[in-house]
């Protein structure tokens, strides 16, 4: 570790922090449907929208309906990307004659990008033509996103409103959100994008002569405007295999640093307005303070174990100070790509600048953890939000139980209903989880796939379903996932991630808005301070541990002792 | 629910039109009217050629080179389509070896290298990023001290005066963004232009 390396992360923290409050005061004027300085362009566009769908945008909705909306589209966005990806062949803007996708494939990489995923277990470059990487992944990149946000303002309302029957409209959610927050972003920061270095084309690849006489095919695209959304929005796919460590994607220290800050910069904002929302801007910066403590941990963990390298290589005549390089690009270093790695997860985007298969067995188990505790910490956009709320609802039902009172949080009263609901929807995820990698560690299928042997093949597997049901869609890419038996369980697992989460979220919050607002008094747990802090990040920890700490230890955990044993596999 | 149909079908050709035609084809006008070297991909002509791109790094072999690090890109088998075969620098299908640390594949190959280069260069250490993989396997850069590391190599197959081609490396080297941001890094093919163009003038 070196003091420019934490200088480093002690710069991201502050502009982080800088950008949260400007951020949340707009998205929470968006929201609230207020004028703001580019309603004069986009408001024709929004109202245009509602029209052709016949959406009343004063009407609101009940929870359930709120629920089918969301579904609704996610399915009908699911039809229309599969479809694109079996029929690109014949399909125009696909100057290297991408062939047609598998249907499995097809399956996997739908579900992946209508639930947030963005998992590929296909190599982009070889796969697909530019009309699926524009009117396929890059609308989903958008709408994945605006949904998740919209779903946090749903739970945010269940909050703040009253003895009410509806937590808002689902259609008015996630278009402003999309034309007001995205689409705006996207186009200025894009374009630094541009002018940094990554290319914005239609071009065929293009084939050179290298400067030794080689011939070199340089893949292409419209990779800029993919790339931004790809990190705004929480998304993580690639344009190309190698993702943001790819030059084309991410080109330089600049282009680094803006895309680490486009990925929290929604989850950091969402606490804000949270915070506007229930009139307690202090309630936001506390949830935020749970999410940095976690932050810092992971971080400083994760960048310790890569500088310190691998002790394996230890004996032999090479410089041990640069650390553990495998896996990783020069422009970043050891610094940027530990921040990446821990960014990346712990918000659900996955995207990557560093090869997690090729971290250090603990410097690789901080993405891991990440996942497994939901993707809470800043997390994806609006997932993060409503599964750090869940937590909270656990941690002020544990607070209940101490003190022998009924539990409330920002003077709801939370029963047996919303409790019931918050474990249902946190116990959902290690389910898939571990229940899938038991399945597939077992099984020729599942085994198959791997390309590390020992330790690190248990990782293998268990990193994927992790990564799949926390919609992360980062790998410990080694994995030859492009298989029907790997496709189809890591799409089901995506599922289940994505919406058994949400429905019960969901019911929390229609339960939550029909309840009363119970009055401050002398027995009020305050919200706001350093212990409501402490125990929520310490619930999460334990639950976190008692459902994970097993499977950890079969993967990371022996192979770091291994690994300070000289062994080998 | 058929009350939601319409919603959901509009909805999503109307977001599929404006997120994934409109936007990145005003994005793809904007970039190609006011960055068209960059959004082309950064190639660079030499003699009216297109030789590169200063963002993609290349695979040099010879001695005569400054070589980059060790490069994990493979390519369809020619003989046999499901299987790969190693093609350094492949920049149309990127990634990274994906070997974890306790791979006995990842110690061996590293062994091995460095083995290789200490005997081009005894009593330096090897700089750890000449023997392991990129994560793109395309990594245009490589450290300041991997780039000395190779100057004798360099300057034996070249005839030219040790510290002739060191000064190269010199003026090559980008540092941290604004002293802070990044590491400091010398982009290969870019030195090895600069080689090129000392020979030839």
């Amino acid at each position: 570790m070196t003091i420019n390396g934490w200088l480093q992360i002690a710069l991201y923290c502050v502009l982080l922090v800088l950008i949260t409050a400007p951020l949340g005061a707009y998205m929470t004027r968006v929201f609230a449907g207020q004028r703001t300085p580019l309603s004069l362009v986009i408001r024709p566009i929004e109202r245009g929208l509602y029209k052709l769908s016949g959406v009343d945008e004063n009407e609101e909705q009940h929870w359930v309906t709120y629920a089918i909306a969301m579904l609704a589209f996610s399915f009908a966005g699911f039809v229309v990307l599969y479809a694109l990806q079996r029929l690109q062949n014949v399909l125009p803007l696909n100057p290297q004659h991408q062939d047609a996708v598998s249907p499995d494939l097809a399956f996997n990489t739908s579900v992946s990008f209508i639930t947030n995923t963005n998992w590929q277990s296909y190599v982009p470059e070889t796969t697909f033509g530019y009309l699926v990487q524009m009117a396929g992944l890059t609308v989903h990149n958008f709408l994945s996103a605006a949904t998740g946000i919209a779903l946090a303002l749903a739970l945010i309302r269940g909050f703040t409103r009253r003895s009410a029957k509806t937590v808002g409209n689902f259609w008015v959610d996630m278009t402003r959100c999309t034309l007001y927050i995205l689409m705006p972003i996207c186009i200025v920061v894009g374009l630094v994008m541009v002018w940094q270095g990554v290319p914005d084309n239609l071009s065929a690849y293009t084939e050179v002569t290298t400067l030794e006489g080689g011939k070199q095919l340089i893949a292409q695209g419209p990779v800029a405007s993919q790339e931004v959304i790809k990190m705004l929005g929480t998304n993580g796919g690639g344009f190309f295999n190698a993702n943001s460590a790819h030059p084309f994607e991410n080109p330089t220290a600049l282009t680094n640093l803006i895309q680490i800050l486009l990925i929290f910069s929604i989850g950091a904002a969402l606490t804000n307005v949270f915070g506007r929302m229930i009139g307690d801007q202090r309630q936001g910066w506390a949830i935020f303070a749970v999410m940095a403590v976690l932050f810092l941990v992971g971080t400083t963990v994760l960048y310790w174990s890569e500088a310190a390298g691998n002790p394996l290589l230890a004996h032999l005549p090479v410089d041990q100070f640069a650390g553990n390089m495998e896996g990783k690009e020069v422009r970043f270093g050891i610094a940027n790509s530990s921040l990446f790695a821990t960014v990346t997860t712990d918000a659900s985007c996955g995207a990557v600048n560093t090869m997690h298969d090729s971290l250090t067995p603990l410097g690789g188990m901080i993405p891991m953890i990440n996942i497994m505790l939901g993707e809470i910490i800043f997390g994806g956009v609006g997932s993060g939000l409503y599964g750090m709320l869940l937590f909270v609802i656990v941690a002020m039902f544990v607070a209940g139980l101490m003190v022998g009172r009924t539990p409330e949080y920002l003077g709801k009263k939370l029963e047996a209903k919303e409790v019931k609901m918050a474990m249902l929807a946190i116990l959902v995820l290690p389910l898939s989880m571990l229940g899938f990698t038991a399945v597939a560690v077992v099984i020729d299928p599942g085994t198959s796939a791997l390309a590390n042997a020992g330790p690190h093949g248990f990782s293998e597997a268990l990193y994927a379903y992790v990564s799949a049901t926390g919609n992360n869609g980062s790998a410990f890419a080694g994995l030859s996932a492009n298989v029907p038996f790997w496709n189809s369980t890591l799409g089901l697992a995506m599922f289940i991630g994505r919406f058994l989460m949400i429905i019960p979220m969901l019911a929390i919050a229609g339960s939550l808005a029909a309840k009363k607002i119970v009055p401050i008094s002398a027995g009020t747990f305050p919200t706001d301070g350093g212990l409501f802090v402490g125990l929520v990040v310490g619930v999460i920890l334990i639950t976190g541990g008692l459902t994970f700490l097993p499977s950890l230890a079969l993967g990371p955990i022996v192979e770091h002792l291994s690994m300070h044993a000289g062994a080998t596999f | 629910m058929l009350q939601h149909i319409r919603p959901a079908v509009t909805m999503i050709v109307a977001m599929t039109i404006l997120t994934g035609i409109a936007y990145p084809l005003a994005m793809f006008g904007l970039a190609q009217g006011i960055f068209p070297h960059q959004a082309n991909g950064s190639l660079i002509v030499r003699d009216g050629k297109v030789i590169g791109s200063s963002l993609i790094g290349q695979n040099f072999t010879g001695e005569n080179w400054f070589q980059g690090r060790p490069s994990a890109t493979t390519d369809t088998d020619p003989s046999d389509s499901t299987k790969t075969v190693p093609a350094p620098y492949n920049a149309a299908n990127s990634g990274g070896s994906n070997l974890g640390p306790t791979s006995k594949a990842l110690v061996d190959r590293v062994t091995g290298d460095a083995a290789k280069l200490a005997a081009e260069n005894p009593g330096t250490p090897v700089p750890m990023d000449l023997v392991t993989t990129s994560a793109s396997g395309l990594d245009p850069d490589i450290s300041p001290a991997a780039a000395l590391f190779q100057v004798p190599r360099v300057a034996r197959a070249r005839n030219l005066p040790e510290d002739r081609v060191r000064q190269l490396v010199q003026d090559h080297i980008t540092g941290r963004l604004a002293g802070l941001i990044g590491e400091p890094h010398v982009n290969v093919l870019e030195l090895n232009l600069a080689l090129d163009a000392l020979a030839r003038g």
